[in-house]
């Protein structure tokens, strides 16, 4: 189960606004990079983020560019998962490799600081403990999971050395 | 059973699966291309994955593109990571100067009808152009290729945009990627692929379907595949086996694009979606041209912007034009056949083949304020590496009509207007 604080972004959040690329040219590592996670939308967020919190955002989050510091940034500040109404392709991607939960549901009822809950009962639920409210996220298919579950593609490959369908 | 679309086809017999839409499949990766963005830290991954060896070190190739030539110390030793790697695995590198990793992979012959051809960059959706199935990924997945050769994909549902009819003068294919970004939205195709079937296709130069296909993941589509044709086999130099979609193939959804109704389109800042017609935004004062980029760097997109500009009498005081060819070949071809000479005559600023100013990583940089605008592919704020500045999308047409104007302006309106001074 995952427990934290909902920190609201809005729709079409693209990868350079979760980290600009002009920053990775100077340093690949989260623990530098996470200095100026969203900097670009919100210039005060890095400075607020506490581990555990869980990014909460609308449509298409990380659409752009591909790159994945986009993804290891978030990791590198605590959050353990991303709940979006929908996610670029790349970015849900690089998620599951990396063992960053992303969530597909409906977030539009969902506000800053709100406390929120993931279980898993017989599929993935959002619970957000400040209203109430429950939710249901998509189902993950099989092979995400099994990645997710080892902590993304590293550990799954130290593991398995080869996909594994 | 319904038939299969192109995606499917392509996926099915990589996989070695009946691979349909919604599947979750492992495919054999015939090609891949890792540039200086991702693959850095896609030797990260490989290091702490344990590889070894790399499976079939002669179908990955790497690219310096987006730092070219190296603007700081940190990107010279990315540069040399890469190298040490590639000469250590036998992997070809695309060096600085070479050009955009994606452009080289169409040039090199790397990708062909009915390969799965994956880059680890989200424009590599471009080489759908030649009928192959290619698509973005990320630098873990690359470090997973490089040990096992092999892909994780879900097979995506398929939209079909069906082109009708052929371009008017002045218009280009930008302006129907743009006007299909507007239809679809910056999240309409998202996990689809889209394939451009129709009479209008046929006359589409290959050069234009590298523009459509570049464009689909601006609206989320995983891939962007064409039919293979005539003009296919004649861009690569030999004939191959292509893959048609079946006639009973199951479409999510259908869109039909009548090529002759579609006027000169301009993106506004910030967002790829966010499309009007050119004449909407005319008289916006622009201070920055760029010409270049995997959308709008090829042969022919600075031949039509030359033609705009020479017609117009050069670039407008106080714009800055910056010329970024695709590639060295490109900046070859130029360079034989005069097209350079004007630009650099009109005063522009020729920058090395590759990125360059496009993502912000090099190049030149836009100042506090600036309107930009440009061939590219994208406007996020902060895009071009100064989020003070906005950016305008457009074909290279109508890139040179601002340039000779200092202002927004429609390209066929500037060559009348041209044209009736000189008469």
């Amino acid at each position: 189960m995952i427990e934290g604080r909902a920190r609201v972004f809005g729709d079409d959040i693209n990868t350079d606004y979760i980290i600009t690329s002009r920053r990775k040219r100077e340093s690949l590592d989260p623990q530098v990079l996470r200095r100026y996670l969203f900097e670009e939308v919100d210039p005060s967020f890095a400075a607020t983020v506490e581990p555990g919190d869980l990014i909460v955002a609308g449509k298409n989050f990380g659409c752009g560019s591909a790159m994945e510091v986009a993804v290891t940034v978030v990791l590198g500040a605590g959050i353990k998962a991303v709940l979006a109404q929908g996610f670029s392709r790349t970015y849900f991607r690089n998620a599951v490799n990396n063992g960053l939960l992303p969530l597909i549901c409906d977030t539009s009822r969902i506000r800053e600081g709100d406390r929120l809950s993931v279980r898993d009962d017989q599929g993935l639920m959002v619970r957000n403990e400040t209203t109430g409210e429950i939710s249901t996220a998509a189902p993950v298919p099989k092979i995400m999971m099994e990645i997710l579950e080892c902590g993304g593609l590293v550990p799954y490959f130290r593991r398995y050395q080869d996909f594994r369908i | 059973m319904a038939g299969k679309t192109i995606s499917e086809k392509i996926l099915s017999a990589k996989s070695g699966h009946d691979a349909r839409a919604g599947d979750v499949i492992v495919c054999t990766v015939d090609s891949a291309m890792g540039n200086d963005g991702s693959t850095p830290m896609a030797l990260d991954y490989f290091d702490a994955m344990g590889g070894e060896r790399v499976f079939a070190p002669e179908r990955i190739v790497f690219a310096l593109d987006h730092y070219a030539p190296a603007p700081s110390q940190k990107t010279t030793q990315l540069h040399q990571r890469m190298r040490d790697f590639a000469s250590r695995h036998n992997i070809q590198v695309w060096e600085i100067g070479c050009g955009i990793g994606h452009q080289l992979m169409v040039e090199s012959g790397r990708v062909v009808p009915g390969t799965l051809v994956v880059g680890a960059d989200s424009h590599s959706v471009t080489y759908g152009a030649l009928n192959a199935f290619a698509t973005g990924i990320g630098s873990s997945d690359l470090a997973a290729l490089m040990i096992c050769g092999r892909i994780w994909l879900r097979v995506p549902e398929t939209i079909r945009v069906s082109l009708i009819g052929e371009l008017a003068e002045g218009v280009f294919a930008k302006d129907i990627a743009l006007a299909l970004a507007r239809e679809l939205r910056a999240d309409g195709a998202t996990y689809q692929a889209i394939e451009f079937a129709g009479p209008g296709v046929a006359a589409l130069q290959l050069e234009d379907r590298l523009v459509l296909s570049n464009l689909v993941v601006e609206m989320g589509a995983k891939n962007g595949v064409f039919p293979a044709d005539e003009k296919t086999f004649a861009y690569l130099g030999a004939r191959f086996e292509g893959v048609a979609s079946d006639l009973d193939a199951y479409y999510v959804r259908e869109i039909a694009l009548d090529l002759s109704r579609l006027s000169p389109q301009i993106a506004l800042p910030h967002h790829v979606d966010q499309v009007v017609g050119v004449g909407e935004a005319a008289g916006t004062p622009v201070q920055m041209v760029y010409l270049g980029t995997c959308t709008g760097g090829r042969v022919r997109d600075f031949h039509q912007a030359r033609d705009v500009l020479k017609a117009g009498g050069g670039v407008a005081p106080g714009v800055q034009l910056v010329v970024t060819p695709a590639s060295r070949t490109v900046l070859e071809t130029l360079t034989e056949d005069g097209t350079l000479a004007d630009f650099i005559k009109m005063g522009a600023v020729v920058v090395t083949p590759g990125c360059g100013s496009c993502c912000g990583t090099c190049g030149a940089i836009p100042g506090d304020g600036v309107n930009v605008i440009s061939t590219a592919n994208r406007n996020f704020k902060g895009r071009m590496g100064n989020s003070s500045a906005a950016i305008y999308l457009a074909s290279p047409a109508s890139c040179a009509a601002a340039a000779v104007t200092g202002k927004i302006a429609d390209p066929r309106e500037v060559a009348r207007e041209f044209a009736t001074e000189a008469s």
